[in-house]
């Protein structure tokens, strides 16, 4: 039994069928990348895990509860935290202020009444904060507009801001997407140190096949929505209906 | 200190200090010269000052960090006036148990009218409080009568109960010590009224601020931030927006009943037309002119607001022919021929093109204004230092 079990999950936009019998099993501990062609139902299959989207059919258990009809926040407390494909950060606010939410969220759950107290006073969540932005080479952003950051800034800040929630479950949509080649190495480098000392999940979508060779335990090719294999990296390289998926040739 | 770091205590000493000494600041010019006209040093002007300040620090509280626009605020005033002349009515003149009923009355009607509105954002949210606060208004002339006296107003008659009055005053009062009550002073040709009512408010004020202050502050006030900012990354970050809004909308519609029970406290009358539309809109008015989402804004944009309407309105052709009669007589009538349109009764005229320049050159209000003028004459601070504190402003 995996952490996450998605079990014949179909999901129809109007006449599109966006995903069709889906199942995935991703284990406890390990990383498993989610790849495909452009429009094979990647991240309408990552809605349907964290409450955006609802399957017209199907299951999805996260550590063995059910996910479906809960709300976002709710999941989120259950232990996913996810990573969007557009970057979606509090852009008013600056770097130490979007990290600090997600600690608040994670300390005091969907709602708790802290109205007099100074957030300067945080010591420990401000403290855990600037150890998560020293990880991703943001403390000298610490005080800065988080808007006016470049894409590959955005992408690194909504990363630190799931990651120190210390999820069990973690859902990168294209991380690296937009990056700099030394952003993307380092960003590998620190999904590997977290995977190695950390008690993580992760689940990733990406196009980069350096990232996803170098990070991935399992993978699995979506096409046209519908799983084609799951396998050891080493297997899918060279497997021939992955090929043909990437060239399209399935139209 | 008081738990705030070194600026925002400054930024509090700042606004007791004009609230204590406001009575001499409004009366600066002497009271026999030509330029008394603009005095504001009077107790029924600055009350308002207060009163109205309140009211704006707290209509920020909701719109200046969450960015949820509601046009019916004036409907908690309403009802928080109402609450209090029951009180007169039923207990005595007090006005300890008049303005604590005010503002849990406007607290129960603000979760009440919150929870069905937060259904909603944007437009739809605005125009749902615009809604029930016409309701209000509406219902305070027809069906509710009994309880609000309809076109007359509620006011307190000599055969209400007023159970525990005795021999109290029969005028409102703390503990004995009279709202009208006042002190003047006359030093050579400066004349100064220090009012007791005034005072009370100014106190309440300063209370008002300095809580105002402390929610910008707390991880409360950061999450509002952060729902104006991005509610989708809140949910998917583990946070409910609802509750933190309905949390926001009551505090602020709280501020705006202890406003309305103040405003009965110093004239223990109460009219529906507090409740209208217009009311609403007024708040609105102050806290984007002074600067929404700032802490000293809401207060500056209500200080002069009521400034403006107290000296526009008092303008009338009388004056104006004595002032512009240094013209030719064919200038003179032209001039106060467009003058006119903007004083007295035109002073509205005045308030919107004010509003419009604002919006249109200083969309950060005045306190935009204010930073744009220091760093001009190089007060302000060096320039780096400069651009961090414009990107910390929405927290200011
Ligand atoms: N909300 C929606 N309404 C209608 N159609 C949608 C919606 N979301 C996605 N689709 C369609 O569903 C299909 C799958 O989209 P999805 O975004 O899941 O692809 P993807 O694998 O993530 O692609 P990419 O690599 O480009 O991100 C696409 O054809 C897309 O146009
Ligand atoms: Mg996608």
């Amino acid at each position: 039994m995996g952490i996450l079990e998605v079990k014949d999950v179909n999901k129809r936009f109007g006449g599109l069928k966006a995903l069709s019998d889906v199942n995935l099993s991703v284990q406890e501990n390990t990383v498993h990348a989610i790849i495909g062609p452009n429009g094979a139902g990647k991240s309408t299959l990552l809605n349907c895990l964290v409450g955006k989207l609802i399957p017209d059919t199907g299951s999805v258990m996260f550590d063995g509860k059910s996910v479906l009809g809960r709300k976002p926040f709710e999941i989120n407390q259950m232990g996913i935290s996810r990573v969007f494909q557009t970057p979606e950060i509090f852009g008013n606010l600056t770097v130490m202020e979007n990290m600090m939410i997600p600690l608040l969220a994670k300390r005091d759950g969907a709602y708790r009444l802290h109205a007099i107290e100074s957030i300067d006073h945080e010591k420990d969540l401000v403290e855990t904060a600037e150890q998560m932005l020293k990880d991703v080479n943001m403390i000298d952003k610490r005080n800065m507009h988080s808007a006016s950051m470049s894409r590959g800034d955005k992408r690194r800040l909504e990363m630190a801001m799931c990651l120190v929630q210390n999820p069990k479950l973690l859902l990168l949509d294209e991380p690296t997407a937009g990056m700099a080649r030394a952003d993307t190495n380092n960003t590998i480098d620190l999904l590997k140190e977290i995977k190695a000392t950390r008690d993580i999940t992760i689940a990733i979508i990406e196009h980069d096949m350096h990232v996803v060779f170098s990070l991935a335990d399992r993978i699995t090719v979506l096409a046209q929505g519908t799983p084609l294999v799951e396998d050891l990296p080493e297997n899918i390289k060279g497997h021939p209906k992955v090929q043909e998926a990437y060239l399209g040739e399935a139209h | 200190m008081l738990g705030l770091n070194k600026k925002d205590f400054s930024l509090l000493i700042v606004v007791a200090a004009l609230a204590f000494f406001a009575p001499i600041i409004l009366n600066i010019f002497p009271k026999d010269s030509a330029l008394s006209f603009f005095n504001g040093g009077y107790p029924d002007l600055m009350q308002r000052f207060a009163i109205f300040g309140i009211f704006a620090i707290g209509f920020n509280i909701l719109f200046g960090l969450t960015g949820y626009l509601s046009f019916g605020h004036a409907a908690f005033l309403g009802v928080g006036s109402y609450a209090a002349v029951w009180m007169f009515k039923l207990l005595s003149y007090n006005v300890v148990p008049a303005i604590i009923l005010s503002v849990i009355v406007a607290a129960l009607f603000s979760v009440v009218i919150g929870y069905v509105s937060l259904r909603r954002s944007g437009i739809y949210f605005s125009i749902l409080t615009l809604a029930f606060a016409e309701m209000s208004y509406r219902l305070a002339y027809s069906v509710l009568t009994p309880l609000t006296n309809g076109e007359t107003g509620l006011q307190v008659y000599t055969n209400d109960p007023q159970i525990l009055k005795g021999d109290g005053p029969s005028v409102p009062h703390l503990f004995g010590l009279e709202m009208r009550a006042r002190t003047e002073l006359d030093i050579g040709p400066w004349e100064f009224t220090f009012p007791v009512g005034y005072y009370l408010c100014a106190v309440i004020l300063v209370i008002s601020f300095y809580i105002a202050i402390r929610i910008f502050r707390s991880p409360f006030g950061l999450t509002l931030r952060a729902i104006k900012s991005n509610q989708n990354r809140l949910r998917y970050t583990g946070m409910n927006p609802k509750p933190y809004m309905l949390t926001a909308f009551v505090i602020s519609g709280m501020y705006a009943g202890l406003a309305g029970g103040l405003l009965a406290a110093m004239d223990p009358l109460a009219g529906a037309e507090r409740m209208q539309w217009t009311a609403s809109g007024e708040v609105v008015i102050m806290t984007i002119l002074g600067g929404a989402g700032t802490l000293i804004g809401p207060i500056l944009g209500a200080g002069t607001i009521k400034y403006l309407e107290n000296v526009f309105s008092k303008m009338n052709e009388g004056l104006l022919h004595q002032w512009f009669s240094f013209l030719p007589d064919f200038m003179e009538d032209g001039v106060i021929w467009v003058v006119s349109k903007f004083t007295g009764e035109g002073w509205h005229l005045m308030l919107g093109a004010l509003f419009m320049i604002v919006i249109i050159f200083l969309p950060g209000g005045l306190i935009e204004g204010g930073q744009r003028l220091m760093n001009a004459i190089g007060m302000g601070k060096k320039k780096d230092e400069q651009s961090n504190s414009a990107k910390s402003e929405p927290a200011e």
